[in-house]
């Protein structure tokens, strides 16, 4: 069977190839439309899911939650109704018990048009995965999407237990083109693919080791790496204290190194 | 407001918070009460970036580690995340991921931890201090945004008028910390005597995430905390 690319699939078509087939039961779905209330006063086009499917499922015989966000819908930005569906999923995830929840990340991060709203959305999200960790649930983010995984959603992909990615994937922060604009092409330019991709890529981001695998842009790659990411003996990655202190010393290290170099 | 005229009005001269840098920490005690507090923030409208994310959260488990239980007081003044290659290279969203899991977690250890704006917070370097704490406060003429309205009708590319109209009647598009407190992202704001509002805040914040809650009942923020329920009874 030939592939399929992740990066090129919708998120639903994402779903459908990516979970047990025909499993998938959608909580909020588009036929109820429960959509942005900000976006219609600026003459903007609604989504009838605000960018976002979350749901049960099935996954290799485990039941999980899952959300996916859609990056052709205001690049997966995150608004008051997109977060609180993913804030509902995981506080679900928290009173349900399922055996992991799966985060199909694609976002630029906070949607501007409804800024305020969704940073605070972005905030809760952030702590809504963390209560859902401290309960020993696993929580794991596939990053693929032509959009990356930037801005708060980066943040809150970091705080997940695990992190699987393809080349094609990024995963940051600020969008080369927000730092090309702030100080200039010297710093960053966001026209050179390579540069970006050196920077904020799959293969960069595995060498790093800030994603725990790297799978070929093919929905099966990333179905078989969370498939394994939720059924290994410490799927769960408990936020302790030593936990902490490890992480702390190597990013430390990274930073004193790269200091050194320049 | 500067952060000495703060300390002042917050603890008199019972505190020894240092500035190194961009950087704030330190402890006080709050005379009242005899509660000592463990001070941690940021000053100059500081850039967060990968070394700022990492000195926030050094004080953080220190203070974990030596002094459990005491309560910690966030002090937000930051122009957001430091735009910088370097940075993302580093992995800036993974060093500002762990500052927010070292606060997370001395919040889930039983420290209090009240966040407050004291000058400005934006976005990125927001999200991963106040934003994570039991509860954020803000004075009244802190400014909290993710974006000016200018540079949000660039992006967006909708007309600035139009922006600037609705900001009057709906707080998701405006900055101001009166938006923040309708929408519940913001608990409240401290006026009058600080001190009090300290107190206060270190009895009465809550544990538990009431933001979307506070934004239902306020009116600021009207959907999220519908959606939630929707989601759990679906």
């Amino acid at each position: 069977m030939s592939a399929t690319s992740y990066a090129e699939c919708s998120a639903r078509q994402r779903l459908a190839l990516l979970l047990d087939a025909g499993s998938f039961e959608e909580w909020l779905p588009p036929a109820m439309r429960v959509m942005s209330p900000h976006l219609a006063q600026l003459s903007v086009p609604c989504a009838f899911d605000d960018g976002i499917a979350i749901g049960r499922a099935r996954l290799g015989g485990h039941e999980i939650f899952v959300a996916a966000q859609e990056g052709e819908f205001m690049g997966g930005g995150v608004g008051e109704v997109h977060g609180a569906k993913l804030t509902g999923l995981l506080m679900r995830a928290l009173r349900d018990k399922p055996a992991a929840v799966l985060l199909l990340a694609e976002s630029g991060g906070v949607r501007l048009h409804e800024a305020n709203a969704g940073l605070i959305a972005v905030s809760e999200v952030m702590r809504a995965v963390l209560d859902v960790r401290a309960a020993g649930i696993p929580v794991v983010s596939l990053i693929g999407g032509s959009n990356g995984c930037f801005g708060g959603m980066g943040i809150v992909a970091r705080c997940t237990d695990r992190i699987v990615m393809s080349e094609t994937g990024r995963l940051s922060m600020s969008g080369p083109e927000v730092i090309e604009a702030s100080h200039g092409v010297e710093e960053f330019d966001s026209k050179d693919r390579a540069l970006v991709w050196r920077t904020t890529g799959g293969k960069h981001r595995f060498a790093a080791g800030d994603c725990d695998e790297l799978v070929d842009d093919d929905v099966q790659a990333f179905r078989n790496a969370a498939i394994a990411a939720i059924s290994r003996a410490d799927a769960s990655r408990p936020v302790v204290l030593d936990a902490l202190e490890f992480e702390h010393a190597m990013l430390s290290d990274r930073l004193e190194t790269a200091a050194l170099a320049a | 407001m500067d952060w000495q005229t703060l300390a002042r009005a917050l603890f008199g001269e019972a505190h020894r918070i240092r500035q190194d840098g961009d950087l704030l920490s330190g402890e006080a005690v709050i005379e009242e009460t005899g509660e000592p507090l463990g001070i941690v923030g940021t000053t100059n409208h500081a850039p967060i970036g990968v070394a700022l994310a990492l000195a926030q959260a050094r004080i953080v488990l220190d203070t974990i580690a030596k002094y459990p239980g005491r309560s910690i007081l966030l002090l937000v003044d930051t122009q957001g995340q430091q735009l910088r290659r370097q940075d993302e290279l580093l992995g800036i969203n993974r060093a500002m991921a762990h500052l927010g899991c070292c606060i997370d977690l001395a919040r889930r250890r039983g420290h209090r931890v009240i966040g407050l704006v004291y000058d400005q917070a934006l976005s990125g370097g927001f999200i991963t201090s106040g934003l994570i704490a039991d509860a954020c406060y803000a004075v009244p003429e802190a400014e909290i945004r993710v974006m000016r309205i200018p540079a949000m009708a660039r992006v967006t590319k909708l007309p600035e008028g139009l922006l600037t109209e609705l900001s009057k009647s709906n707080p998701v598009f405006a900055p101001g910390v009166g938006n923040y407190v309708a929408m519940g992202g913001v608990r409240s704001l401290w006026q009058g005597d600080l001190r009090a509002c300290l107190i206060d805040a270190l009895e009465s914040a809550p544990t538990t995430d009431e933001r979307a809650r506070d934004g239902f009942a306020r009116g600021g923020r009207r959907l999220a905390h519908r959606v939630i329920d929707e989601v759990l009874a679906a």
